[in-house]
């Protein structure tokens, strides 16, 4: 229930003599738009706003979701085991994954395949959130283009080339601190099994 | 015994106009989107050399893309109302000074016992001509001033920045051709077969009918004052006495406002709201012939411009620089820059005006036209007309009309806040069938419920 003095009552602005005859109301708003004219005529490049694209890049949110990437981990092997968990996840449908018997001891499975259609993908970022390794990120990366729609369905290698790249630019994506990660992401000896006494 | 007109110079000004209308069109259309993005504290276009090329290369793409008629146009009146857009926009510049002119000489009756003595006359009957012809040397030589005959050499010796000077219904002929802009509108909104083309070119045709009213209205006063519908007599009447927005601050506001609508500019530009009406009556054109609507507009822009520059702020007039006695070259070019000037100030005026106030609705649009602005400029030129007729105050005269101009004005407010306001939308009447709402639809939708309960 709220309580009446927290209402605020607000009526309908009258009509003075003013606003009846148009004219003043019309000089007061010539005087708001000639003033932005003037400040951006003279104001010198800092009073507009306009960003010049190609050549200015926007600073974007370390959180921005845009173009997806696979990471690595120390020794450059991808990240992820394989587990579904993001194709599962994804309300798009738009990862394909191809598991096989990991050729690396640490780990169960890897991706043989992993592919995400990044024309069908809508870029909400639940893979990033389902991934128990922190595999799949969504970087900053926003003007995807391509010529053919062939051209826009990523595979491995190019998923792990936009880590490459995102990385050697210095732009790396916020890391979720929800809770532990599994094996495959962090140094052995502090698995899954440790979790129960770091939640203690 | 008339105003001469050289065929060779009449062709050489059309051909310097048309050239001129249509390069000054498309850096209109560069001006417009600069201001427009200065006002949005924007850069706009700054390709292409800065900006400068753009229109030239907008204007290519017009003539090189795919010029598309879609199968369910009426083919014949989709073809023609572009070219009746433009052609009547290029027309009614035809009378409209753009420069340097003379008031034609006026032809007085000095026939002595004559009921027209000491007036301005127009005989037609050769017979009638001679005698008053007569009468007027007589006259010239008696008060060593020049005949009529002198002074039309003189005029006709000298170069009027007009495509026909000395045309005696002047501005009634602007209007008139101008008008017919409406049917190029309509004709484009209801060939295209279009729904949102013909609501379009029929509110187009609504809101320019409306407002030809309180335009001719609201310039009968420059008429009475100058004693003469022809614009360089206008003109010449504002050199000799002041410009007219002075005297007539009134007019000019309800003549400014009747061009914006007949220009279809916000905030009267219903006709191709695009917001409403996906494009308005231009939606199925394409390529150049989108282009020669849009060139209409603009030179009916430019037209209009010139025309208020004209009848309200003296034309090529500027005080203590330029005088009707200059005749040079050099004069001649000074009168054109001025008058450029002003018709380039007034459109940046337009534009201005375009980010200031929002689009009127259509109720609001009508109801401005029909119960403010057409009283008013009957009451204005009422005023006028009185005081031209009686000159209460002598020499003085024309100092009573701002007055009265902003007591109309302020009584028109006034009037405003008094009247009771005609019902909106939630003021309509609840027939009485449950809660809320209009009755039938709600009547329905309860035995709906009901049967579905049973």
């Amino acid at each position: 229930m709220i309580k009446p003095e927290e209402i605020t009552w607000v009526k309908p602005p009258t009509f003075g003599l003013m606003d009846q005859i148009y004219l003043p109301a019309i000089i007061s708003g010539l005087g708001t738009t000639l003033g932005h004219f003037a400040k951006t005529v003279f104001g010198g490049p800092q009073a507009k706003v306009t960003q010049y694209f190609p050549e200015e890049r926007p600073e974007l949110p370390a959180n921005y979701r845009g173009v997806h990437r696979l990471n690595r981990d120390e020794e450059g092997r991808v990240k992820c085991v394989a587990c579904y968990m993001c194709s599962t996840a994804c309300p798009a449908h738009c990862i394909d994954i191809v598991a096989a018997p990991s050729p690396w001891p640490d780990r169960e499975k890897y991706p043989e395949v992993f592919v995400i259609d990044e024309l069908r993908c809508i870029y909400c970022g639940m893979c990033e959130q389902a991934c128990p390794v922190d595999a799949i990120e969504l970087t900053s990366l926003f003007d995807l283009t391509g010529l053919s729609r062939e051209e826009m369905i990523f595979n491995k290698e190019k998923l792990l080339s936009v880590f490459d790249q995102t990385v050697a630019m210095g732009k790396d994506p916020v890391r979720t601190k929800a809770g532990r990660l599994s094996v495959a992401s962090e140094p052995a000896g502090d698995g899954l099994t440790d979790s129960s006494s770091v939640q203690s | 015994m008339v105003v001469e007109f050289s065929l060779i110079v009449t062709l050489a000004t059309i051909i310097v106009l048309m050239a001129c209308l249509n390069g000054l069109v498309a850096y209109l259309t560069l001006f417009e989107r600069k201001i427009s993005a200065y006002v949005q504290d924007r850069v706009g276009p700054n390709r292409a050399f800065f900006g400068i090329v753009q229109p030239i290369a907008d204007g290519i793409k017009f003539l090189l893309k795919e010029d598309v008629i879609p199968a369910h146009v009426d083919k014949f009146f989709y073809l023609l109302a572009p070219a009746i857009a433009l052609g009547t926009a290029f027309l009614a510049i035809a009378v409209v000074p753009f420069g340097s002119t003379l008031p034609p000489p006026a032809l007085v009756d000095h026939r002595p016992g004559s009921t027209t003595f000491g007036k301005m006359v127009f005989p037609s009957v050769t017979l009638e001509l001679e005698e008053v012809l007569q009468a007027d040397r007589k006259f010239s030589q008696d008060s060593k001033t020049p005949s009529y005959e002198e002074k039309l050499k003189k005029y006709n010796a000298t170069f009027q920045c007009v495509v026909s000077p000395g045309v005696d219904i002047g501005f009634v002929f602007v209007f008139a051709v101008g008008s017919l802009a409406v049917y190029g509108i309509i004709l484009g909104g209801w060939s295209s077969n279009n729904k949102y083309s013909l609501l379009g070119s029929l509110r187009s045709s609504a809101q320019l009918i409306s407002y030809e009213i309180p335009m001719g209205l609201s310039v009968l006063g420059v008429a009475v004052a100058a004693g003469s519908l022809n614009m360089e007599r206008i003109i010449h009447h504002q050199v000799e006495n002041g410009w007219n927005f002075i005297f007539q601050p009134l007019a000019m506001i309800l003549f400014a406002t009747a061009i914006f609508a007949e220009c279809n500019r916000l905030p009267f530009d219903l006709p191709e709201a695009e917001q409403e009406l996906v494009g308005g009556y231009h939606t199925e054109y394409s390529a150049m012939k989108f282009a020669l609507f849009f060139l209409g507009e603009y030179t009916h822009m430019i037209t209009t411009s010139f025309l208020i520059v004209t009848l309200f702020f003296g034309g090529w007039h500027l005080p203590f620089l330029t005088s009707p006695d200059q005749t040079g070259l050099f004069a001649i070019l000074i009168k054109v820059g001025i008058t450029c000037g002003k018709m380039l100030a007034f459109i940046f005026f337009y534009m201005m005006i375009r980010w200031t106030i929002l689009r009127f609705r259509f109720d609001q649009l009508m109801n401005l036209a029909w119960k403010v602005m057409l009283p008013l400029s009957l009451l204005s030129f009422l005023a006028l007309a009185g005081l031209t007729h009686f000159r209460p105050l002598g020499n003085l005269t024309p100092w009573v009309m701002p007055p009265i101009s902003l007591g109309l004005l302020l009584g028109a407010g006034l009037l405003g806040l008094i009247l009771p306001k005609s019902p909106t939308r939630s003021h309509v009447p609840n027939l009485g069938h449950g809660s809320g709402g209009i009755g039938p639809v709600c009547q329905t939708n309860q035995a709906r419920l009901e049967k579905v309960e049973f």
